[in-house]
């Protein structure tokens, strides 16, 4: 054995220099390791510059449109004419015909998305054999990787020329070719998707021993679903509402092709309307010189529609979080 | 009417008989067939895997929610085969209760909790006092009658097994099947549980399905020793009186088992 | 009370409630009928209207005023740049994320805050991404609206699904692989390039191309940075103008001449294929994945 002490440091002459040369890489890997701790860092904390750089640039660019325009004019004014000016030779910059637009969609799309929605995920989550819910699930699915302008064009060339041939009027009137109901109608179905997914996973997350007690107490099916399944998911069930209508909130391209731009203070849905996100693209599409007014309005705009969905996202996922904290 | 000790015809309220019973192209049970005595306890015992708690679920075709399962040969129920094709499960469930494992009440009052299945079931009578008697009957009043709005969850693991049980008992059923009813408790509530079980034999059957042998020798009028075949179906070895059971088996499988030699 | 009297108070009504609940049962098929209904309608309506204005001289040519001679090759090669650079710039640093969250970022504040961050900005509607892209990329930093500055968009735009698909693969690893690797002296960084990434990378494919095809299919953002449609020059560099495809289709659905409305099926059609065969490679890779680990 070739050794250079026999006490003490009894160690291979070969293994020594590989134990030195170890503890040498350690060192660099030391080093290395802080470096890519940092590099990860950095990328994670991307977002978090994200959300910064869109407050800052929504803010920065609508102080100059609240410079000349009062915040509460803005907020509660209900004509909304920010390029046109009126016989007067003023223009009018109150945003709520835009909000109300939005809502009005919104809210068409929810009216069909969260019975659609919340019966599909029943059916996947308490009466679907697996076979079938696994051949189900992606189809629905597709619905929301659909492109939304492929939706705008569904609802202008079909489905608006679909509901005008109906000959009953329901409203006495005719269904204009720019109009919030099949806008709302179309995106209801976009959006089915989102709401039977995540209600079904709060469904699905209920424990098996709760159905079993209401069964064993005689219960059917569809009680057991609706008296006990669905009230012990419910606040996963609204989260999923809420999330869905937020998107809803947030669409751009369907409302930009389907709904109209005309921007007007209406809860009639064969109306046409403006919505916020389509009168951003309006603006975006035509030549406004940067740093005009028009062109901070549209900051001022997507302030509003950020801290709506904003709000509407942190109560829907506080909601998500609070219900798997229940199972 | 008071505690049978020696059975007749008359007093028995299920009778199985060549009960077989699949999931899919397993064989979970063969061949059963037992008498099970009116207003008495019967306890089924024997090693884990030996279908207790598949066979008790024969009893209210709570197996049919699995799917795949399937039950062979006949469960009379006061005469009636509950398996003939006009009978609706649901019906069976409402004469035939059911407390499980590990308490479940639901994410309701306790109120709510007890009135489940007499809001189901078209109730028309008085439900506060409908609610109060179950409670009583389980021994819960006392401790709830202060916070029925209060939520079952809230109560600890003993009082949310007596919710389940005044639950059970609320529809007045004919017989209430146990699933291992304080295996998940602590010993003073798995007493408390006992005790219940004595006092509601009075008025109701009871079908405990117990892995503690002191309890179902303490519990139970009638004790069935089920165990598992070659083919790991689980078959009735024997089915007697408690006493008899425990101090004096015919089959020497049971006397292993109650002596501890195996399982 | 005695138990008589309860069950005769009770009257279940058996047969009525299973008739309710077999309406309910005819209820929620409908449901998923107008689903399937609503989705088979778009589909044939898009291939009814746009299969006749198919053909090949579709994909080669420029957009054009005339119906007979509309193409959309412009577009299809700004959509191509834009897929490129923002894969380019949205993996590294959406994957370096998922990792930091998964392996090493401590249990504190600063990464909950992280974490609600990344879900929020996932609800962020994707015209926001615009205006900011609009103000940061085009005018703070005077890229014009160039490919470079809607690539850049479009990376923040997806970079949340990125992560969080990122993430689910990296926590899919199982942690004896890592002990392994520790125990064999590995460090964290060790570890995690030779053993947790390459275990993770079907999964982080999978994610990655959903992010794409999500990508491929936004207009908003694109309208916000890049309003140029009638493009006839292909972009040759990250600072060239573009369009993109679903640019490219609103466009001609706006158009009021019938004829663009079949031009505008046709170029759905495109953009449904192509988003149709990346989900097919995604499925592919997660199902050839399962199988191995079933193995």
């Amino acid at each position: 054995m070739d050794t250079t002490a026999r006490d003490g440091f009894a160690v291979p002459i070969g293994q020594r220099q590989t134990t030195m040369q170890l503890s040498r890489n350690r060192k660099r890997g030391a080093l290395q390791g802080r470096i890519v701790h940092w590099l990860f860092f950095a990328c994670a904390v991307m977002s978090v510059i994200t959300t910064f750089g869109i407050v800052v640039s929504l803010l920065s660019q609508s102080l100059g449109f609240f410079g000349e325009i009062p915040f509460w004019e803005f907020l509660f004014g209900t004509n909304w004419s920010p390029i046109l000016k009126d016989a007067e030779g003023n223009r009018h910059y109150g945003v709520l015909p835009l909000v109300s637009g939005t809502l009005l969609v919104a809210s068409i799309a929810a009216a069909v998305a969260v019975p659609a929605g919340l019966a599909i995920a029943i059916y996947l989550s308490e009466y679907a054999p697996d076979k079938v819910r696994r051949s189900i699930k992606p189809v629905l699915e597709v619905l929301a990787g659909i492109p939304t302008v492929v939706y705008g064009y569904f609802a202008l060339t079909f489905v608006t020329p679909l509901l005008q041939s109906i000959p009953v009027r329901v409203f006495r009137e005719d269904l204009l070719v720019f109009n919030a109901l099949s806008a709302g109608l179309v995106m209801g179905l976009m959006i089915i998707p989102m709401v039977s997914s995540l209600s079904e996973d709060a469904m699905v997350a209920v424990p098996r021993s709760l159905r079993a007690a209401a069964y064993a107490l005689g219960g059917t099916r569809l009680e057991v679903s609706l008296r006990i399944v669905v009230p012990a998911a419910f606040s996963g069930i609204i989260a999923s509402f809420i999330l869905a209508f937020s998107r809803a909130i947030g669409e751009t391209m369907l409302v930009t092709l389907a709904a109209g731009a005309t921007p007007r203070l209406t809860f009639n849905p064969i109306e046409s309307i403006q919505a916020m996100t389509a009168f951003i693209v309006q603006l975006a599409l035509g030549e406004t010189p940067h740093g005009s007014l028009e062109y901070n309005t549209i900051f001022a705009v997507g302030l509003l529609l950020f801290a709506l969905t904003l709000g509407m996202n942190v109560i829907g996922h506080f909601l998500v979080r609070r219900f798997r904290e229940e199972y | 009417m008071t505690t049978t000790t020696g059975p007749t015809a008359t007093d028995t309220t299920l009778s199985v008989t060549n009960l077989d019973m699949y999931y899919g192209s397993f064989r979970a049970l063969r061949d059963i067939n037992m008498e099970i005595k009116r207003h008495s306890v019967t306890a089924l015992i024997g090693p884990s895997g030996s279908g207790k708690s598949t066979l008790l679920r024969c009893f209210n075709r709570m197996n049919d929610l699995v799917p795949g399962a399937r039950v062979e040969g006949q469960v009379l129920f006061n005469g009636e085969d509950i398996y003939h094709p006009s009978i609706d499960p649901t019906e069976i469930r409402l004469r035939v209760g059911m407390v499980f494992q590990k308490p479940n009440p639901f994410p309701k009052s306790i109120y709510d909790n007890v009135a489940f299945g007499l809001r189901i079931n078209g109730f028309r009578g008085n439900m506060d006092e409908a609610v109060e008697r179950s409670l009583r009957r389980a021994a819960l009043w006392d401790e709830v009658k202060d916070r029925l709005k209060a939520s079952g969850l809230t109560l600890s693991g003993g009082q949310q097994q007596r919710l389940c049980i005044a639950r059970a008992v609320a529809v007045q059923p004919d017989i209430i099947l146990m699933d291992e009813p304080a295996s998940a408790l602590d010993p003073i509530s798995t007493l408390a549980i006992e005790d219940l079980m004595r006092e509601l034999s009075r008025d109701y059957t009871i079908i405990v399905v117990t892995h503690n042998m002191q309890q179902a020798a303490r519990v139970s009028d009638w004790t069935a020793f089920m165990t598992m075949g070659e083919d790991r179906a689980g078959y009735l070895v024997e089915v007697g009186d408690t006493h008899q059971i425990f101090t004096n088996p015919r089959d020497e499988r049971t006397e292993g088992y109650i002596t501890g030699r195996f399982g | 009370m005695a138990k008589a009297e309860v069950t005769a108070l009770l009257n279940p009504r058996l047969a009525m409630r299973k008739r309710i609940g077999s309406v309910a049962y005819v209820i929620f098929i409908l449901a998923i009928l107008l689903g399937l209904a609503g989705l088979a309608a778009l589909l044939l309506r898009v291939l009814w209207q746009g299969a006749p204005w198919l053909s090949l001289h579709f994909l080669t040519d420029y957009p054009s005023r005339f119906p007979e001679q509309a193409g959309m090759k412009s577009a299809i090669f700004g959509t191509i740049w834009i897929m490129a650079l923002t894969g380019l710039f949205t993996v590294p640093v959406g994957v370096g994320a998922a990792v930091y969250l998964e392996e090493y970022a401590p249990k504190n504040w600063f990464t909950r805050i992280i974490e609600v961050n990344i879900s929020n900005l996932a609800g962020v509607p994707s015209i926001v991404y615009g205006l900011l892209g609009l103000a940061v990329f085009v005018q703070l930093l005077s890229m014009g609206r160039t490919v470079l500055a809607g690539a850049m968009t479009m990376s923040l735009l997806v970079m949340p699904i990125v992560i969080i698909a990122s993430r689910e693969a990296i926590r899919a690893v199982p942690s004896t692989y890592r002990e392994a690797s520790y125990g064999l002296g590995a460090t964290k960084f060790q570890t995690v390039k030779d053993i947790v990434l390459p275990h993770a990378t079907p999964g982080i494919m999978t994610g990655t191309i959903l992010a794409m095809s999500r990508a491929i299919g936004e207009a908003a953002p694109m309208i916000a940075i890049s309003a140029l449609v009638f493009l006839t020059f292909i972009p040759t560099d990250p600072l060239d103008e573009f369009s993109v495809m679903p640019i490219q289709i609103y466009n001609w659905v706006s158009q009021p001449r019938p004829e663009f409305r079949g031009i505008a099926a046709a170029g759905i059609i495109v953009l449904l294929c192509v988003l149709l065969s990346m989900n097919a490679v995604a499925i592919y890779i997660r199902n050839r994945t399962q199988k191995r680990s079933e193995e």
